[in-house]
């Protein structure tokens, strides 16, 4: 603080806490929502405060399902939401490090191409070469499966580099040490690198686990097979059902649960985050 | 580049970069090649025959006004969600560097949408402001304006800016606040001592000393809008009504999946792609000259 400015400061925290209200009032809105029955929620104007249905509708999503998606419990949806966020972000992380290993500490031929080829991966996100993609994972026959939602997912540039930073910066003088204690590189790799790059992977990991929770257009296309939904698409199937028979009050729980694991990753590693979001950018 | 030390070549650096470089060959550089490889073809109604026509795809896209359309409206989307989002965010973090009290609480409550999935933010805003029900439908009933994104095209529009502005306020708000955070101190004194007050030292400090987070963060914010906001726009107006709402990776899959025309639809990845190469070498030239000092 420069100067003593009361005014300033009320100033200050007025526009703070109504940008807070402004981030939060769709998630208030969505809260309300999901603790109402559904004729109360189909009534013009939406009450603003939390009714005692909450967790009724929370019983009914998870044993009845909701929406087109009827047969399929949200349960399931969650799980496979959470098989795909962790196999994107492990996936992603692990050959990640490997291949930056192997750029950072090995003079090899054709070195120099492969780290061309993997920086061009920054340039082709999903969403630009979404029909070939498709054709290649629906030929392997990897279509409704976990492998098809996340391996064409895991190949990273952003990560390769970061872990290439940070090698970068591991002294010369560890290698040697251990190149006369006479550690093979693996063991090298293990025993050295892994635990020096802890809280790299740490961060990285929380960053790439919100991102595979999120993911929703590669989804879409790779299941047409109910019991591989996700949750973020299941939502979607819902609002397609809600234009006949809306049922918001369900919608909303299932939007309220499809949120919170992230929201929860992003609360209470909030550190983690923070770093993992500003290196990877770097 | 390299490290001075390094450990003897043979097999194992090629296995250890296996994985990668065919995850890399399988599902990226293939399929961005076929669809280059498509983009110069023309398929008959039936999928019998196909035809080399070199860039007649593309001359055909920029001939055709609904994708010219596409693309503008595209560049007005981006335009709009950066530029909001972005002086929100800048507001918020300029009066939260400001403050000490409470400020690990605020910057946590301010963060989280970050976390909320596209899809899940179209639901949030569709559901606030659908015609029938919607809360904030109702309010604007109130003061006697008729709300319906279903039927009026800038209605919709607005209404997925609002609600891709509002996912990305979070990242915008930590660059910001961590650019602010890194001006030093003494620049802020010396000013204050010389009688400019904190909106002058905002105006005359912070802002040029934050261009280059601007920047960056300018070119983060249409990357995002031109790609990941796929989910908000499906969710609320699938693209609709009357095409309104509908930008070019929302086009590539329409075309592309619904509408089945293979060609037309690679050459409009072909052309998001160069989009892509372009944002990303800047970025990367901006990444470079930043390292430097």
């Amino acid at each position: 603080m420069v100067e003593n400015r009361p005014f300033a400061d009320f100033f200050c925290h007025l526009v703070l806490i109504l940008g807070i209200l402004l981030v939060a009032f769709p998630i208030w809105v969505t809260f309300v929502a999901a603790s109402h029955d559904a004729i109360r929620v189909t009534q013009v104007p939406l009450p603003l405060l939390p009714g005692d249905q909450f967790f009724v509708n929370l019983k009914t999503a998870f044993m009845d399902g909701v929406g087109n998606a009827r047969e399929q419990s949200i349960g399931i949806m969650l799980f496979n939401s959470l098989v795909m966020a962790l196999m994107i972000a492990i996936g992603k992380i692990a050959i990640s490090l490997l291949s930056a290993f192997a750029i950072v500490y090995f003079r090899f031929p054709f070195r120099m191409m492969f780290f061309w080829m993997i920086f061009l991966t920054l340039m082709l996100p999903v969403e630009v070469r979404i029909l070939p993609t498709y054709a290649v994972v629906a030929n392997f026959g990897m279509l409704n499966s976990y492998w098809g939602l996340s391996i064409p997912l895991i190949a990273s540039a952003t990560a390769t580099f970061m872990f290439r930073q940070v090698f970068l910066t591991v002294p010369d003088e560890m290698l040697e040490a251990a190149r006369i204690d006479g550690a093979s590189p693996m063991q090298f790799f293990r025993d050295i690198l892994l635990p020096m790059s802890r809280t790299n992977i740490a961060a990285l990991f929380v960053i790439l686990f919100i991102y595979g929770w999120n993911q929703y257009l590669w989804p879409l296309l790779i299941t047409t097979d109910k019991s591989m939904y996700t949750i973020v698409m299941g939502i979607k199937q819902m609002l397609e059902a809600a234009e006949e028979s809306p049922e918001w009050h369900l919608i909303m729980m299932t939007t309220l649960l499809a949120m919170i694991p992230p929201v929860l990753v992003v609360i209470t590693m909030q550190k983690l985050f923070v770093r993992g979001l500003t290196e990877t950018e770097k | 580049m390299i490290k001075r030390v390094h450990f003897q070549p043979g097999v194992l650096p090629y296995l250890l970069v296996a994985p990668q470089v065919l995850i890399t060959l399988i599902f990226f550089i293939w399929p961005a090649g076929q669809a280059l490889y498509q983009s110069m073809l023309i398929q008959d109604a039936f999928g019998l025959s196909t035809q080399f026509v070199w860039f007649e795809n593309f001359v055909e896209l920029f001939k055709d006004s609904l994708y010219v359309d596409t693309f503008f409206r595209t560049v007005f989307f981006s335009f709009c969600v950066a530029f909001l989002s972005m002086s929100l965010a800048l507001l918020l973090a300029a009066t939260a560097d400001r403050i000490v009290r409470f400020s690990t609480l605020y910057r946590t409550l301010l963060i989280w949408p970050y976390a909320v999935a596209p899809v899940v933010a179209g639901a949030l805003w569709m559901f606030m402001f659908d015609p029938t029900l919607g809360i904030i439908a109702y309010m604007l009933d109130g003061f006697g304006y008729d709300w319906n994104h279903r039927l009026n095209g800038g209605e919709a529009m607005s209404l997925v800016i609002m609600a891709a502005a509002w996912k990305q306020i979070s990242y915008n708000f930590l660059f910001f606040l961590a650019g602010m955070q890194a001006i030093p101190k003494s620049l802020h004194e010396a000013a204050a001592i010389d009688g400019a007050g904190p909106s002058r030292r905002f105006i005359t400090i912070s802002l040029p000393l934050l261009s280059p987070t601007t920047f960056f963060l300018m070119v983060i914010n249409i990357v995002y809008a031109f790609f990941d906001t796929f989910g908000i726009i499906h969710a609320i107006t699938k693209g609709g009504p009357a095409k309104a709402t509908e930008i070019l990776v929302f086009k590539v899959y329409n075309d592309g999946f619904i509408g089945l025309d293979l060609g037309s639809s690679a050459a409009q990845s072909v052309i998001l792609m160069a989009i892509v190469i372009f944002l990303t070498i800047i970025q990367f030239r901006y990444i470079e000259r930043r390292v430097q000092y």
